[in-house]
């Protein structure tokens, strides 16, 4: 990415002036007010208390760069600062950063509603805090009382925002556990659609890495400070949710945005060429945010998340012909254009057959597959990562994609993939293992928290 | 098994025409000298007319509107040297060949249609380094297709009469006999799975997982019934299943194993579909077998280990003489690696069968993945290296 990133109004890196910056201000009044009959618990201080503290001149603990006295103007995506008050959550049309840390946790046995809507709260004013490349909480990472340990864990302390977005979901199993219990008064708020995916052809699922209560998808061009986004909400919700499974991704494998060059995934190709890019506001209004009248009210301007585990066998995979490996996937390895012709982003033409009246992009290539054409217009936007998360008892990387999917309705993403499970030529090489559906809420305002409306 | 890539039909044609080529593109070797190809809508300029004998690519760029091929011919302007198919239009492909001295012809065919236009000579001179030219070379791969295409029909039916047996023990409720036929019954089907394989429906028909079903799909064919023959494997609460069921499900493996029998009756394979045949088994291995997820119940992946290894080398061995000739260092190096492959086997024989995958050692698991994967480098080189 070599453009500038959007206007924020919270820009770094200018040093905070006291008193604290507004925005800091406004969402901690509302918030505390919220939650003003718990009183200062641990967690309000952690979360909430630092803007009312402000208020009086100690000011919140320093925005990161502007303490650290060497902070130089570094690249522009070291110096991404995405609003995290905005109609639509950031992390979605948001130009996908290079880094992922996403984390599914399960609401803790005991929890009330209260306390759910508490830790969104504080979890709201965390994201925005660190979003904006400030430590969290009244002292931050190195200063406080002397026998607390420091509210924030310190690790992203001289770093940049680096683009860090942070964007929450809510999983079918908040609304209704399995069993049917309605533990939080959601039930009757459920989107029809946020049901369980469906088990496709060749899934082999591993429980441990699927499913959740709730997802926090923290990206950024830093993969110090999406763990440290993790770490720290992870320590928050103590007590009240907890981690079932996460996932780093070192490498992003899409782009949202025309202004980003198409990343390859492990198979060593480009990925995401076709995706819905920001740019494209028809698009995005079409299959990305939920309409008004899609279903409740909550959703309005929010999305659904998909994420899937894909392991690849990517020793079998290397191993396979040059000729193989681009009818698999129906586009070139190296410019990454459809085998019909062109170049990377000319549109591939199904109909060009060659020898034998054999079509160029194969009946079974991933590219022919997934196209809008072959699956009644749908587009899904992409943006997923690559991990390699050690390796397997057999001495192979565990490596892969994790799938990352945003769509207005879940139904796309389950036509596009049954189309793929059954017919993808390129099956034999994935393997799906982990899979999860969330609904994303539309973007938090300033004073209130990421999921206020369903709780109104 | 998932319904997958399929190796026998994905070839080109580029494998059909493998028979009319008489020198093996052998990459191996460290130089080669590169030229490029221009392939207009109405030139094919290569951008040297001249070049020293031995390993040359030519690296086309189709800088027209229409697919097109590039071709180089022997001085008769008829026998195919070596060429590149189906590109598409903008788009660059590379003919790897290794060449004799000697008078050629280099042409282009956009649109792929007609005899090729500016048709050029081309010279290679002679750089001292040794070429080989098999003249016999026909002849051998046709020697290779007639008796694997007769292995396969032998293969199947034996199959055919297993599948008889072990259908009949099941209907007569005489579990013990079906579950000692089980894997030995299987094995045919597994020496020759990507044939079986290429038949459409029959493969998930016969041989699809549980994983591999979309939900509301009725499931068939050998894993159905490995379930149900050994229920103490299965998920808590698994039901065994009606006598009708049963009757359903032993009719279908009978009827779709003739099916398949009648099927394979006429086929012919050429060299690049016996060279993917042998690779495409050893990725059966590499992902099915060595994990244990083939026989998710009965355990006896070994039988099915062993049983693609089987015919891979079958499939070896049908090339092998042609392989000497091509690359002796290559045929050395597989007959190593598979001889490797077949002592852990063998390590694991009981009686006339092997041990159970859920009994094997982790160390003993990581080994065969291991000697899989030293295998499976060298021989993914024989397509490459015998078909042009």
């Amino acid at each position: 990415m070599t453009d500038t990133p959007p206007p924020s109004p919270d820009s770094v890196p200018a040093p905070a002036p006291a008193p604290a910056p507004a925005q800091n201000s406004a969402a901690g009044d509302g918030a505390a007010a919220a939650t003003a009959p718990r009183g200062l618990s641990r967690r309000g201080l952690l979360g909430l208390a630092g803007a009312g503290v402000a208020g009086i001149g100690l000011g919140v603990a320093g925005d990161r760069v502007a303490a650290a006295a060497a902070a130089t103007a570094a690249a522009t995506e070291a110096n991404a600062v995405y609003p995290f008050y905005a109609t639509h959550q950031a992390g979605i049309v948001t130009p996908a950063q290079d880094r992922l840390h996403f984390a599914a946790f399960d609401v803790s046995a005991g929890t009330t509603r209260a306390e759910l809507i508490e830790l969104l709260q504080d979890w709201t004013l965390a994201a925005a805090a660190m979003t904006a490349g400030q430590d969290i909480g009244d002292f931050g990472a190195d200063s406080g009382p002397y026998d607390a340990p420091p509210e924030d864990t310190g690790e992203a302390v001289g770093l940049p925002a680096s683009g860090l977005t942070i964007t929450f979901g809510f999983g079918p199993s908040l609304f209704q556990t399995e069993a049917g219990e309605d533990r939080f008064g959601l039930a009757g708020s459920r989107p029809a659609e946020l049901v369980e995916l469906p088990h496709f052809p060749g899934d082999m699922l591993d429980a441990a890495k699927s499913g959740g209560d709730l997802c926090i998808q923290a990206c950024a061009n830093d993969p110090q400070v999406a763990v440290h986004a993790i770490r720290n909400l992870s320590r928050i919700a103590f007590g009240r949710a907890a981690i079932r499974w996460s996932q780093l991704g070192f490498g992003r494998t899409s782009s949202t945005s025309t202004s980003q060059a198409t990343p390859r995934n492990l198979f060593g190709f480009k990925d995401g060429t076709a995706n819905i890019k920001a740019e494209e506001s028809a698009a995005v209004t079409e299959h990305l945010w939920v309409g008004g009248n899609d279903g409740p009210a909550w959703m309005t301007g929010g999305s659904y998340l998909v994420a899937r585990r894909i392991r690849m066998t990517i020793e079998t995979w290397d191993r396979t012909s040059l000729r193989e490996q681009e009818t698999v996937i129906g586009r070139n390895k190296g410019e990454g254009a459809p085998l019909s012709g062109g170049t990377e982003f000319t549109e591939p033409d199904f109909t060009v057959v060659g020898r034998g009246d054999a079509p160029l992009i194969d009946t079974a290539s991933h590219v022919r597959l997934a196209h809008p054409t072959q699956n009644d217009g749908i587009r899904i936007l992409r943006r997923g990562y690559n991990f390699v998360d050690g390796n397997d008892a057999l001495g192979r990387l565990d490596a892969g994609l994790f799938f990352i999917s945003f769509q207005r309705t879940p139904e796309s993403f389950t036509t596009v993939q049954l189309n793929l499970a059954r017919n993808d030529a390129m099956n034999e090489y994935l393997k799906h293992v982990g899979s999860a559906l969330f609904a994303v809420p539309p973007g938090a305002a300033k004073g209130s928290f990421v999921g206020a409306g369903l709780f109104a | 098994m998932r319904a997958r890539f399929l190796p026998l039909l994905a070839v080109s044609a580029a494998g059909l025409l493998a028979l009319t080529g008489c020198v093996a593109n052998n990459t191996s070797d460290s130089e080669h000298a590169a030229l490029t190809v221009d392939s207009s809508a109405d030139a094919c300029a290569v951008s040297a007319n001249e070049a020293p004998s031995g390993n040359l690519s030519f690296s086309v760029t189709n800088s027209g509107d229409q697919v097109t091929e590039f071709y180089l011919l022997a001085e008769d302007g008829l026998r195919i040297v070596g060429e590149v198919e189906n590109i598409g239009p903008g788009l660059s492909r590379d003919l790897v060949v290794q060449l004799a001295p000697g008078n050629y012809l280099t042409t282009c065919k956009p649109g792929m249609v007609g005899d090729g236009i500016d048709k050029t000579a081309f010279t290679v001179t002679d750089s001292g380094d040794d070429i080989v030219v098999d003249e016999d070379l026909d002849a051998q791969v046709e020697v290779a297709n007639t008796n694997y295409a007769a292995y396969v029909r032998d293969q199947v039916a034996q199959l055919v009469t297993g599948t008889t047996a072990f259908a009949d023990a099941y209907l007569a409720g005489d579990d013990d006999t079906a579950r000692s036929l089980y894997a030995g019954t299987r094995a045919h089907w597994e020496r020759v799975e990507t044939v079986a394989e290429s038949f459409g429906d029959l493969d998930p028909q016969l041989d699809l997982r549980e994983a591999d079903l979309e939900e509301g799909q009725d499931w068939t064919g050998w894993h159905a019934i490995e379930k149900d023959l050994w229920p103490a494997e299965a998920e808590a609460g698994f039901t065994a299943y009606t006598p009708a069921q049963r009757e359903n499900l032993a009719t279908l493996l009978v009827a779709d194993t003739a099916t398949l029998n009648d099927e394979v009756q006429d086929l012919t394979f050429t060299l690049s579909q016996q060279t993917n045949g042998a690779i495409g088994l050893l990725d059966e291995v590499a992902t099915g077998k060595v994990t244990g997820e083939e026989e998710f119940w009965s355990h006896t992946d070994l039988w099915d280990f062993q049983a693609n290894i089987d015919g891979a080398k079958v499939l070896y061995a049908g090339v092998r003489d042609i392989l000497l000739e091509e690359d002796a260092d290559l045929a050395a190096e597989l007959d190593t690696e598979f001889d490797q492959l077949q002592v852990l086997l063998d390590a694991q024989r009981v009686g006339d069968g092997f041990t159970l995958y859920t009994d094997l050692t982790p160390e003993e698991i990581k080994a065969f993945a291991d000697q899989v994967n030293a295998l499976g480098e060298p021989l993914n080189q024989l397509t490459a290296t015998l078909v042009l």
